[in-house]
Formats: C-alpha cells, sequence, structure tokens
C-alpha cells in the first residue's frame, strides 16, 4: 500500500458559450506527451460543436463590440491576472507536451502573459492608431474608425501551445472581435487551461469558443462558413491551406495566411494582427448652422 | 421655353428646356486603339479587336484592341522590369512630381475627359464634367503628396512597394476607377498594367496618352484593353503580378479571390452593394427627397454604393413616396451630351437587360412599380427612373443588386428597426442616414454595418476619404491614408 494520494484529473472539454460541454459527438481522443505517454483524453470536437460555437460567437459579438474599449482592456487585463495564477498548471501541461524544460515553459508563460498584458492595453488604442479624420473638400466632418470584422475563425499554432496560442486569440478580442477557435490538435491541454482562465476573467461567454479535434475535420467547416468573418489560417498545415482559401470565398472572408513555419512567437509582435481582423467605417457627417 | 400640364400629374408643371448639348468636336477619336505597353501604343500580338459603341445611340465609336495572353505576358514583363530599374528606386519626391503632373494634364483636358466619358459610357455631361474627372484629378492630386512621405505614413520606417499590380476596374466610373487604382499605386512606388472595362476604353487609353504627354517612364503605367475572361483573367493570374486590385461584381470578386488562393498575391477588392438610406420623420424633406434621388440616379443609378433601398419611417412613407413620384416626373432622360440631362443610357444591353429582368421579377413577386411617363430615344439602351412600393425585404428587388435606375421603398417605425432591416443583407458598402439629430446620426454610423455612412447627403466622395466595403461588398479601402496600405508591403 503506497501513501501517496491519487491524483484527481481533470477532465479537458470544450469551451463553447462560457460553458464546458463535452463534444455532441460523444468522442474522444488520447493526448499523449512529446515522450509518448498518456496525458488526458481530449474532446474530439465534431462540425455540429463548430456550427454551435459559431453561433455561440455572434450571440456575442454585439454586446463584445459594444462594450467600451476601456471595458474590454480591463476584462483583458483581468485576463492576464488569472492566467499568471495558474502558472504551475500550465508549466505542466507545457512541459509535457513540448518537452521542454519546467524553466523553459516557465519563460514561454511568463511571455504569454506579458502578450496578453501588451494585447490587452491595445483596445483603447488601437482606434487611435488605425483611425483618421479626412479633410475633405466640402462641408462634412468626415471620419474614419477601425471597427472588428466579427466573427473571426482562428487555427491556433500546431507547436508553442499557449504563447502561439495567446499570440493569435488576444489581438482577434482586443479590437472586439469574437472568436472561434480550434487548438493545437496534438498539443490542446494548455488551450483548454486557457478556456478555464477566460471563463473566470469576466470575459463573456461566446467571445471565445475553443474547440479540440482534428484540424483536417474542423478547419474546412470553419473557413466555409458563411457566418464567420474572417479566418486566421496561422496553425494550417499546408496541405490544406490553399482548400481553406478557396472554402473562406464563399462570403469573402479575410484571410490572414500563414507564414511559411511557424514564426518565433518571442519576437515582439506589431499591431499588424489586429489590423488583418478590423474594417474601416467613413462617417460623413454634415457641418451647418 | 415652353411648358406642360402633365395629366399624371396634374399638380406638377414640367418645364421644357431647348436642348443644350455640350459640342463633340473637343473630342478627337482615332477609328482604332492600340494597347498601351511600355509607354507606346502597339498592336496585340493576336491582331485581335472589337468595337465600342454610344450606348446613348449604339454608333460605333472605335476598334479597340483586345489583348491576348502574349500580351499580358509583355505588358506585366515591362512593368516589373520598369519597377525594378527606374520606378521603385526613383526618389519619392521624383514620383511625386510626375503625379502632380498628371494630375495638372487631367485638369488642363478635363472637358476633352468628360466629352469622351460621357460618349463612351453614357452617363450625362453634367456628371463627367463636375464628378468624374475632378476627381480623377484630384485622386493624383492627393497621392501625389503621399509618395514622398511614405515613411510617416504610420506603416513602418521603411515602407516597401509590394511590386507590379494588375488593376481590373469596371464601366460605371471609367476614368475616375483608373484614377483610384493607379495613383495610390504609383505613389507607392508600384507600376500598373490597368485592364480597362470592355465596354468604356476610352478614357483609359487618354489618360494613357495624358501619361505619355507627362513623361512617365516607359512601362510604368500599361494598359490592356480587351475582354475580362481573357485579358483581364489573364492578367490577375499571371505569376509576375504581386498585387490584384479588383472593382467590380460580387460574383467575378469571388472568382477572383478564389482563383488567387494559394497564389500569396496581396488582394483588394471593391465589390456589389445594396446600400439602405433611411429617411427618418425629423428629416429636412426638401434635402432628402433630393438625396434620395442623388442616392439612386446618380450614373443612372450604376454604381455600386447607390442608396437603393430606401427605408423610410412609416409615418413620412406617404409623403416621402408622393414627393418622389412628384420629383421623379421631372428628371430629364436622354442625351448624356445635353448639359440638362439628369439620367443617361445604361451603359450596355447586357446590363439593361439585367435591370429588365430583376424588375419584372420585382413586379411578379408582388412590388408596385411606378415610373413617370417618359419618352426614350428610339436608338441606344435606356431604362426610366423607377420605383417600388410594397416591397418586402425578402423580394430580390430588396435583395439584389440592381445597377440600374431602381428604387425600392421599405419602412421602419424605430431607429433599431431600421439599423436590422439596412444590416439584412451579405452587402456592407455604404449607408445613408436623414436626420436633424446629431446623435442619432452618429448612434446610426455606429450600428450600421457599412464601410461608408453618408449623413444628410449621398455618393459623396473625396481622394482623402477611405472608401470600401464590409462583409461581400469586399475588402481593402480606396482614398486616404487607408488607401496606400493596400499598395505596400505590411
Amino acid at each position: 500500500m503506497s501513501d501517496e494520494r491519487l491524483v484527481v484529473r481533470k477532465t479537458y472539454k470544450l469551451y463553447i458559450g462560457g460553458a464546458f460541454p463535452r463534444s455532441e459527438s460523444g468522442r474522444s481522443y488520447a493526448v499523449v506527451a512529446s515522450d509518448g505517454s498518456f496525458l488526458a483524453n481530449a474532446a474530439l470536437g465534431s462540425r455540429k460543436d463548430l456550427r454551435n460555437a459559431v453561433v455561440a460567437a455572434r450571440n456575442a459579438l454585439a454586446g463584445w463590440s459594444g462594450a467600451t474599449a476601456y471595458n474590454r482592456g480591463q476584462v483583458l487585463y483581468r485576463v492576464a491576472e488569472m492566467l499568471d495564477g495558474r502558472r504551475s498548471q500550465f508549466a505542466d501541461e507545457i512541459s509535457s507536451s513540448e518537452g521542454t524544460s519546467q524553466e523553459a515553459a516557465a519563460a514561454s508563460i511568463d511571455a504569454a502573459v506579458d502578450r496578453w498584458v501588451w494585447y490587452a492595453g491595445w483596445s483603447d488604442k488601437v482606434a487611435q492608431v488605425a483611425g483618421s479624420s479626412n479633410p475633405v473638400a466640402g462641408p462634412f466632418f468626415n471620419f474614419s474608425v477601425p471597427e472588428p470584422t466579427g466573427v473571426v475563425g482562428v487555427v491556433a499554432p500546431q507547436s508553442s501551445s499557449l504563447l502561439g496560442l495567446v499570440s493569435v486569440l488576444a489581438p482577434v478580442i482586443a479590437t472586439g472581435n469574437t472568436a472561434v477557435l480550434l487548438a493545437s490538435e496534438t498539443r490542446p491541454l494548455p488551450a483548454i487551461t486557457l478556456a478555464e482562465v477566460l471563463a473566470t476573467s469576466d470575459l463573456p461567454g461566446g467571445v471565445v469558443n475553443l474547440l479540440t479535434g482534428q484540424v483536417a475535420e474542423l478547419a474546412p467547416v470553419l473557413a466555409a462558413h458563411r457566418d464567420v468573418d474572417a479566418l486566421d489560417l496561422t496553425g494550417a498545415p499546408a496541405s490544406l491551406v490553399v482548400e481553406l482559401e478557396r472554402a473562406a470565398v464563399s462570403n469573402v472572408k479575410r484571410v490572414l495566411l500563414p507564414q511559411a513555419c511557424e514564426p518565433d512567437w518571442a519576437e515582439a509582435p506589431t499591431p499588424r494582427r489586429m489590423l488583418a481582423f478590423l474594417e474601416t467605417k467613413t462617417v460623413w457627417h454634415p457641418v451647418g448652422l | 421655353m415652353s411648358k406642360t400640364y402633365r395629366t399624371d400629374q396634374p399638380e406638377h408643371v414640367v418645364w421644357e428646356y431647348s436642348p443644350a448639348p455640350e459640342s463633340r468636336s473637343i473630342v478627337h477619336l482615332q477609328s482604332s486603339y492600340g494597347l498601351f505597353i511600355g509607354g507606346a501604343f502597339v498592336e496585340p500580338v493576336d491582331g485581335d479587336s472589337y468595337r465600342t459603341e454610344n450606348p446613348a445611340t449604339e454608333e460605333v465609336l472605335a476598334e479597340i484592341a483586345a489583348a491576348g495572353l502574349r500580351d499580358v505576358d509583355r505588358a506585366v514583363e515591362v512593368a516589373g522590369r520598369a519597377q525594378k530599374t527606374v520606378w521603385g528606386p526613383m526618389a519619392g519626391a521624383e514620383r511625386a512630381k510626375y503625379l502632380f503632373r498628371i494630375a495638372r494634364i487631367i485638369q488642363e483636358r478635363s472637358r476633352e475627359l468628360a466629352v469622351l466619358e460621357s460618349l463612351d459610357n453614357g452617363k450625362p455631361i453634367r456628371e463627367s464634367r463636375d464628378v468624374d474627372v475632378p476627381l480623377a484629378a484630384a485622386h493624383f492630386f492627393y497621392y501625389a503628396g503621399w509618395a514622398d512621405k511614405l515613411e510617416h505614413a504610420g506603416f513602418g520606417p521603411n515602407p516597401a512597394p509590394i511590386g507590379v499590380a494588375g488593376q481590373v476596374i469596371p464601366w460605371n466610373f471609367p476614368l475616375m476607377m483608373a484614377a483610384w487604382k493607379l495613383a495610390p499605386a504609383l505613389a507607392a512606388g508600384n507600376t500598373c498594367v490597368l485592364k480597362p472595362a470592355t465596354t468604356t476604353p476610352l478614357t483609359a487609353l487618354l489618360l494613357a496618352e495624358i501619361i505619355q504627354q507627362a513623361d512617365l517612364p516607359p512601362g510604368v503605367v500599361n494598359v490592356l484593353t480587351g475582354a475580362g475572361s481573357v485579358a483581364g483573367a489573364a492578367l490577375v493570374a499571371h505569376p509576375g503580378i504581386d498585387k490584384v486590385a479588383f472593382t467590380g461584381s460580387t460574383e467575378v470578386g469571388k472568382d477572383l479571390q478564389r482563383a488567387l488562393a494559394g497564389k500569396g498575391k496581396h488582394l483588394t477588392l471593391e465589390l456589389g452593394g445594396k446600400a439602405a438610406n433611411i429617411v427618418f420623420e425629423d428629416a429636412a424633406l426638401d434635402q432628402a427627397i433630393e438625396g434620395i434621388v442623388n442616392g439612386i440616379f446618380f450614373n443612372q443609378g450604376e454604381v455600386c454604393c447607390a442608396g437603393s433601398r430606401l427605408l423610410v419611417q412609416e409615418s413620412i412613407a406617404d409623403t416621402v413616396v408622393e414627393r418622389l413620384k412628384s420629383r421623379l416626373s421631372t428628371l430629364r432622360v436622354g442625351d448624356p451630351l445635353d448639359k440638362n440631362t439628369d439620367l443617361g443610357a445604361i451603359n450596355n444591353a447586357d446590363q439593361l437587360e439585367k435591370i429588365r429582368s430583376l424588375v419584372e421579377e420585382g413586379e411578379a413577386e408582388g412590388a408596385v412599380r411606378w415610373s413617370p411617363s417618359c419618352a426614350l430615344p428610339a436608338h441606344g439602351y435606356w431604362f426610366p427612373p423607377t420605383l417600388f412600393t410594397n416591397v418586402s425585404p425578402s423580394q430580390s428587388i430588396a435583395r439584389e443588386e440592381i445597377f440600374g435606375p431602381v428604387l425600392s421603398v421599405l419602412t421602419f417605425r424605430t431607429p433599431e428597426e431600421a439599423v436590422a432591416k439596412a444590416n439584412n443583407t451579405t452587402y456592407g458598402l455604404s449607408a445613408g442616414v436623414w436626420t436633424e439629430k446629431g446623435s442619432r446620426i452618429l448612434w446610426m454610423a455606429q450600428h450600421l454595418r457599412a464601410g461608408v455612412v453618408w449623413a444628410n447627403t449621398f455618393n459623396r466622395f473625396d481622394p482623402t476619404s477611405p472608401f470600401g466595403g464590409y462583409r461581400e461588398s469586399g475588402f481593402g479601402r480606396e482614398g486616404g491614408r487607408h488607401g496606400l496600405a493596400a499598395y505596400l508591403d505590411v
């Protein structure tokens, strides 16, 4: 008889509309560590789960995009605080799935928290950088403001399970979009733990919806879905990209294409990822007595 | 001047005007035109050609070269060379001066451009003279000034051009669209291959002549006339093209986006629209009636951002419809070159057929069609100003882009309902709001999913003002600082 206490394991589920359902399909798949050992069963998200996630993201859009930029910044900063408080759990998940040392995992968590803080601060600044007043030749006050594109489908990076994930998700929602995100297929556990952070951070349900499962099964549905307004294909495998781009044409989605190989997420970010999912609205307001 | 009392509108007086045609003698049409490649007009390799006609008379204006695949190769090659060896390396201040020159020559030859535009497109001379040509010059003038200030434009310290731009433009604003495409591309250091619309090549070719007069280095701008399905398709797919800019229908835009999947080219699309023009009960009605008319009948309604869905607050709907009918009865349809003409010819037979079939569909679906009694010329392509009442949001005339002088009238009760109806479309290019309440203007502007919102005005354009769509109206902006982003490698 061992005195060692039996660990209470976590059930990893999907995150849709602020709740943590299992896949409606009842399917799951085994997630293994970099050494091949069993880590957990993750939900194998289905097409139906994905469609539910899009509905949740669409329903959350009016509230999130209509919130004040200050409020969004506050909520996102709160996410960073909660993220920081879960570092030991993230460290275990990152080091086991990425096969890195605890020190390296800790460094990537530091960077992820800092990244989240960086984007939190952008929420009430991006309009000043991306907007303008336009000196038209006539009696009008003419101004252009950036507005969120809407529901953004994100294929998260396959390798960097937390820092990469945060680096693609935060810019999408900082500006008022809502997201349907496909987690790294083989390293999904930090993503679900991030969902637990989001769920306890005053982020309204549905702003972020996170699915685990097979990218090849879910990404084409996401790309073709007519109620998804834009796509970030950063984590899409090269073999799928052209097919996904074609599917995105159904409703003229804005598509952010992946780079040739997964970026070095430790590099300093730029506003590029935010600008990819913003529309510019120009208003002509009359001037007169 | 005499006046007649019309029987259908007994209270309304219609003044007869004497004809006031603009002379077409200022335009020197050649019998045939070549392609503009490498700074010279050249014959197409395969020697194909087609005819462009005056849509108001069906008179053939000129024989136009039809570019084939080898011509596309040739144009893209010289554009690539010019970008790498001349235009890209040139100091921004020098590029600026070339663009200022072009703006000035457009102004100097404005009358000629306006007459030619009205001849080839069918639009009223009043519009080509007062809108198309001045805006074309203004766009070159505006972007000229950016050419040497790019590092201060907010796109990083070393903004770089993309390379060679393949630009495909529509027939509704032939010269203005050419200017919207060329000016920002050139300012940013790209070179261009422009494919004008098949039915309206003449002002683009005159612009090519202006570009020659400005001594723009050969190959920096090339103009390929011909069919969209041949020259246009080959151009955008050409491996030497780094950036594609397209203005046209959503249908063709989607084909293009699909064709470019996996090619890694930069792409901007300015596509169709079905704009709501929303009139509240407190609106200044005289102004609003003029705005509604301008919103849908400007350029015969052949405008992607046309206010083709009128949303009127229920309490004033009857009044607005009555006043619109009265105003429509005074619109003058006819000779595009007559300075009194309000509505010119529909640009081409296919478009006229499309308008007719959508209007018939509207009637078949139960909407009530009305047009003033107006005599249409015997030759050419004409459609009278048309208004539909009893329209429901599900009918095709309320959903599909007609691209003609056809207005669908719907009603609403509350601002929330107006927003919901306005946004109930797959498009999102523009919208109009008419109210005397400033806070309501801005509330509406916030909630309308459209790239341009006009308050107490409609169909206004300015080179400093970013223009472009949400949703299936496309992506990317033209005009303003934002318009530069479409031509910089950012």
